[in-house]
């Protein structure tokens, strides 16, 4: 368990965090959200002492941090940095096995240990162990950062958005890697991110931060349900932002060829519609049938899931 | 193409040159005042070539640790008061023209090595110290951070990750040293170093335009490969990690 007790930075006579309390239990994942310059990324750094706090500790199951070595202290906690920071003048096999070589693992281990890695994150280690970071594109950088920090089986992890730069569908996928190994090995999440709909999807519990302060901390169906103050209505109130999107768009223009099965929708309809219908069906296409048509005609003219996620995504 | 071998072909050249100077004489012969002397023999050119060579070599690789060592800790949080004392010694070495530093040095360390190795010393800091402290300090401040965060020691940080990162700006630095060595070492034969400044001195007194010749192209081709040689090696260095050559 980790207990945030208290914790402060000051920066030039202002509190860019301000007494925050937290309890991390182990295993669970725990998701910061708030806006930009709120202190996410400045508490986060506390915990692994990057930054010194200047007010309040850190125990990890009991033990103040200030007592343990600081090195020691960094290679058991994973760490993905806001611009998942790799280092350039190593392979994308070298950045993995950075903390497994700190730690001294044997050759053969932290070879294996790189290819497993890779693979959970949907990244060919024959293709893309060998490339330069430069040679990625932002997303696949981003989960080589993720594959990184995990590398080394750490039992925390600190993660600054870590997905910020995937596309909706990458980033489910990155979200389910990271719930499977976190269960694996029993890991202590805790992750920053700007976007709400992730936070609730991944959350054991929510914290929101306004201006260095935690301003209510819970499970996410309570901060949905009983948001602390307006400041935490409003994050919420963001999040449906796609749908609402999505309801203006209507779906005749992104027609494709294709089929599908099951009931047809009319093609005067939004793509707000069309995605209630597939999530109530469990279907990843819908046939488009005007009235004209006979309705068991086969249908060729169809309207996929992929392109709705796709035009819902923020430009 | 015709870029790529330059170097490796003037580089055969100086050594075929070195081996066997007397295959050159019928180039030098029309520039000789006296027929019996077209190629320098009262030392061999190989000893001087070498002999200029342990002389930049002796001026330079201090100057290049000092210089980086310099800016490595200047350029970390706890030097960077330094600065200001870093610029000023480095700037000293500038400005004060080698033929100077000979002059004032020759009195304290008398006539031969030891002066020159001085004046390049101090010459050579001010381009190695400046390039090296851009290259430390514009790491890019996200993977520094992540080599903390993953618990390397400041020693690890240093080798594997600042020192790769900067090493293309420090090569660039060590090049121009390097250059202005090569040239700058000529002069010490006017205080009995021995360099390739001997052949042009003797040149100059006995007005012999094929020693000038000899003493200078072979210093200026020297320059040109040593100057082709560092630029490849940072120019692959720069090409992995993705950043712009220079
Ligand atoms: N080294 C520093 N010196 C002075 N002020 C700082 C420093 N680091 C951060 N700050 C300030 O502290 C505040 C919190 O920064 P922090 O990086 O923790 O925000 P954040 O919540 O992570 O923001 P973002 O979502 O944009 O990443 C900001 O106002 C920032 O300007
Ligand atoms: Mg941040």
């Amino acid at each position: 368990m980790i207990e945030i007790k208290g914790l402060s930075k000051i920066y030039n006579g202002e509190r860019v965090v301000d007494h925050a309390d937290m309890q991390l239990e182990t295993g669970t994942i725990t998701v910061i959200v708030g806006t930009s310059g709120s202190g996410k990324s400045t508490l986060l750094r506390m915990i692994n002492r990057l930054i010194d706090a200047d007010e309040g500790t850190v125990l990890i199951d009991g033990q103040d941090t200030r007592d343990m070595g600081l090195d020691a202290l960094r290679r058991r906690i994973g760490y993905v940095i806001q611009d998942h920071g790799l280092f350039p003048h190593w392979t994308v096999a070298r950045n993995v096995a950075t903390v497994p070589k700190l730690l001294g693992w044997s050759a053969p281990d932290i070879k294996a240990r790189v290819r497993e890695m890779l693979e959970t994150f949907q990244l060919d280690p024959d293709r893309y162990g060998p490339r330069f970071p430069h040679e990625l594109s932002g997303g696949q950088a981003q989960r080589v950062g993720v594959a990184r920090a995990l590398a080394a089986r750490p039992d925390m992890l600190l993660m600054d958005e870590p997905f910020g730069a995937l596309d909706p569908v990458i980033r489910a996928q990155a979200q389910d890697e990271l719930r499977t190994v976190q269960k694996q090995f029993g890991a202590t999440v805790l992750m920053v991110t700007h976007d709400m709909a992730e936070a609730l999807s991944l959350g054991d519990k929510i914290a929101v931060m306004n201006a260095g302060k935690i301003v209510q901390i819970g499970p996410p169906e309570e901060i949905v349900t009983r948001p602390a103050n307006p400041f935490v209505r409003s994050l919420i109130a963001a999040t449906d932002r796609p749908f609402r999107r999505l309801a203006l768009i209507g779906l005749e223009d992104h027609i494709v060829s294709g089929t599908a099965q099951g009931p047809a929708i009319a093609p005067d309809a939004s793509l707000a519609d069309a995605l209630s219908q597939m999530i109530w069906s469990g279907r990843d296409a819908l046939p488009v049938v005007d009235a004209q048509t006979a309705p068991d005609a086969p249908a060729h003219k169809i309207i996929t899931l992929r392109d709705v996620l796709r035009l819902g995504q923020a430009q | 193409m015709m870029g790529r071998l330059f170097p490796w072909v003037l580089g055969a050249m100086i050594v075929l040159f070195l081996a066997m100077p007397q295959l050159f004489a019928p180039l030098l012969r029309p520039f000789a005042s006296n027929p019996d002397q077209v190629i320098y023999d009262r030392a061999s050119l190989m000893a001087l070539t070498s002999a200029h060579l342990l002389l930049v070599a002796m001026g330079i690789v201090p100057a290049a640790l000092l210089a980086i060592v310099m800016a490595a800790f200047v350029s970390r949080p706890g030097g960077a008061d330094f600065l200001p004392l870093s610029r000023v010694i480095v700037n000293i070495g500038q400005t004060v023209p080698p033929v100077a530093v000979l002059a004032l040095t020759v009195p304290m360390l008398g006539f031969g090595t030891w002066p020159t190795v001085c004046a390049l010393f101090l010459y050579g800091l001010l381009p190695i110290f400046e390039n090296a402290l851009a290259g430390f300090s514009t790491l890019p401040q996200s993977v520094v951070t992540s080599a903390r965060a993953m618990g390397m020691t400041s020693a690890q940080i240093f080798w594997r990750v600042e020192l790769p990162l900067a090493a293309p700006l420090v090569l660039d630095g060590l090049r121009l040293a390097l250059v202005i060595a090569l040239s700058t070492a000529t002069i010490g034969s006017t205080v009995a170093a021995r360099s390739l400044g001997e052949v042009i001195i003797a040149g100059l007194t006995v007005n012999n335009q094929a020693y000038l010749l000899q003493g200078g192209v072979l210093t200026a081709a020297l320059a040109l490969v040593l100057h082709a040689a560092l630029q490849g090696l940072t120019n692959r260095m720069r090409r992995k990690t993705g950043r712009p050559l220079a």
